[in-house]
């Protein structure tokens, strides 16, 4: 059953991964790529890393490629131009991927492993905890001032990316929330009692 | 037999296929009636009878409607995206319907009880926005593309804000599993235990952020039937439009599910004497999706800029600074525990 399944993610990955390379239309590339994404994090709750798999979706499916998705289809690119570009650099793409397929070989070929590596990979973690409960302990007792260091580089790329992007226009009308509820009704409209046939 | 049930893979498979349909069968026959529940709350408001023709009381009302929706023409707008076009409302049906599989009704009622159920649950309520952007920009016309964007907006942000409201409730019940959060809220208090008191604004917070999330009124920018045309769904019509409307209200259900589960102890029972059970799950859900209805009917739409100064600037902020205080609270058990209850339950 796990191999089964195990294929069937294997295959949408890279289904995915090449539809997204050759579709002509780049909004399919994208739901393509979402297609991959989602069977990597099926991949993921099968090597028992759940954890990441819900982080590889809400991240990765929820936030990035909705703004991917976004862009692509706000852009006015003439991707059929990009395509035929791509032409002229096919058989540099190519001798680039025969290399890496290649390095696979030749290291997958002569590769051994004693089974004591095999071990000490596996077991990153204490295996009585959930994978949740491990990744946390492990990044906050032992890689704490890593991960806050992380957090911090986002933090300054989130701010330049604000700080490149804020002007402040003078000309247009803005809406003032607080104004607007503190408003008096008795101010903001008044009624009137219209006398028939006689009018304001 | 049993055999057959436990160590088979058809066995085991069938097994499954039983338990999807336990779910779902039920799910979506109470679906027909809580949208004539709502609509006959809305009415019952306004005054009016509300659907009274159909069946007696108009019990059967939704039926007729869906018996309407899918023997009409499916209508497909010249130069759509064909495959997206139908793509858009089965992702949005079916990434409703699949977030069911980690919801716990009772003690151990639950199809998939995996330890990280509620990122589960957020991860696809997070998937649910592209069955709206699919079926905008397929539609191939400015009024659905406009519009799906407006909601793909709406949506995401309220995401945020919901999440931080979780990691609260996952901060107190030191656990991501359903079940487990449920009983974290199992104590000598009764009523008063569940996390609505101790999560007590919240209880609103999320509240109000799933309104926005599922698209309901007072945020239901993108269909505002007064103002607008119908948002992303414009091109639809028949079955397809069906889908997009059970999948939003399937959203809708959810998400009372989840204010039941994380603020409203689930199953657990409101008193010490009464025993605990299915029915409280049942009887807090349909409260919540009463509150859904009711805030249907007294509340004005929002403006959309106002929407998201609503989600940006009032409620991330205020539920990132309750994140911080429900991680001092229960990292130094203040107001005697009552935010560290891994230790009391689970």
């Amino acid at each position: 059953m796990i191999v089964f399944t195990f294929y069937l993610f294997a295959i949408c990955v890279i289904a995915g991964g090449l539809f997204t390379v050759v579709s002509r239309n780049a909004v399919h590339s994208v739901l393509w790529l979402i297609l991959s994404f989602l069977s990597a994090a099926g991949l993921f709750v099968l090597l028992g890393a759940e954890f990441v798999a819900m982080l590889l979706i809400i991240v990765y499916v929820g936030a990035v490629a909705v703004l991917f998705l976004f862009v692509v289809m706000m852009l006015d690119v003439d991707f059929a131009e990009l395509k035929a570009e791509m032409a002229r650099y096919m058989p540099l793409a190519l001798l680039i991927g025969l290399v890496i397929l290649m390095q696979f070989v030749m290291a997958f070929g002569a590769w051994e492993q004693s089974d004591a590596a095999e071990g000490l990979r596996a077991q990153v973690t204490d295996p009585t905890r959930f994978n949740t409960e491990a990744l946390g302990l492990i990044l906050y007792d032992d890689y704490f001032l890593l991960f806050q260091l992380a957090g911090l580089i986002l933090l300054v790329a989130m701010i330049g990316a604000i700080v490149l992007t804020l002007r402040h226009r003078q000309d247009v009308k803005r809406q003032n929330p607080i104004e607007q509820m503190m408003r008096d009704p008795a101010k903001a409209m008044e009624l009137k009692d219209v006398k028939p046939g006689q009018g304001l | 037999m049993t055999e057959f049930f436990t160590n088979t893979g058809l066995g085991i498979g069938l097994v499954l296929v039983g338990q999807v349909l336990l779910i779902m069968l039920p799910l979506l026959a109470a679906l027909a009636f809580l949208m004539y529940a709502d609509r006959k709350i809305w009415a019952a408001v306004m005054m009016r009878r509300g659907p009274n023709v159909v069946g007696v009381f108009g019990l059967l009302q939704s039926f007729a409607d869906l018996l309407k929706y899918v023997v009409k023409e499916v209508v497909v707008p010249a130069g759509a995206d064909r495959a997206v076009f139908f793509l858009a409302p089965m992702v949005s049906l079916v990434m409703a319907l699949i977030a069911w599989a980690v919801i716990p009704f009772n003690e151990g009622w639950v199809l998939s009880d995996i330890n990280v159920a509620i990122l589960y649950v957020f991860a696809i309520s997070s998937l649910e926005v592209y069955g709206v952007i699919m079926g905008g920009w397929a539609s191939n016309s400015k009024y659905p593309f406009l519009g799906s964007l407006r909601s793909a907006a709406q949506m995401i942000s309220y995401e945020v804000s919901i999440g931080l409201i979780i990691i609260g409730v996952i901060i107190s019940a030191g656990s991501m599993n359903l079940s487990a959060i449920v009983q974290s809220q199992d104590g000598a208090g009764g009523i008063f235990s569940w996390y609505w008191l101790a999560h007590f604004p919240m209880l609103f917070l999320f509240f109000i952020s799933a309104l926005a999330e599922t698209n309901r009124p007072p945020f239901d920018l993108p269909e505002a039937e007064s103002e607008l045309v119908a948002g992303y769904q414009v091109e639809y019509s028949s079955t397809p439009f069906l889908l997009f409307m059970i999948g939003e209200l399937v959203a809708v259900v959810l998400m009372c599910a989840l204010v039941s589960l994380l603020f409203l102890g689930g199953w657990l029972s409101p008193v010490g004497f009464l025993p605990d059970g299915f029915f409280w799950m049942f009887i807090k859900m349909l409260f919540v999706f009463f509150m859904f209805s009711m805030v249907k009917a007294i509340t004005p739409r929002y403006r959309y800029d106002q929407l998201m100064r609503l989600g940006w600037k009032v409620f991330l902020p205020m539920s990132l600074a309750w994140v911080v205080f429900v991680a001092f609270a229960a990292k130094f058990e203040w107001f005697w525990g009552v935010y560290a209850r891994w230790t009391v339950g689970g």
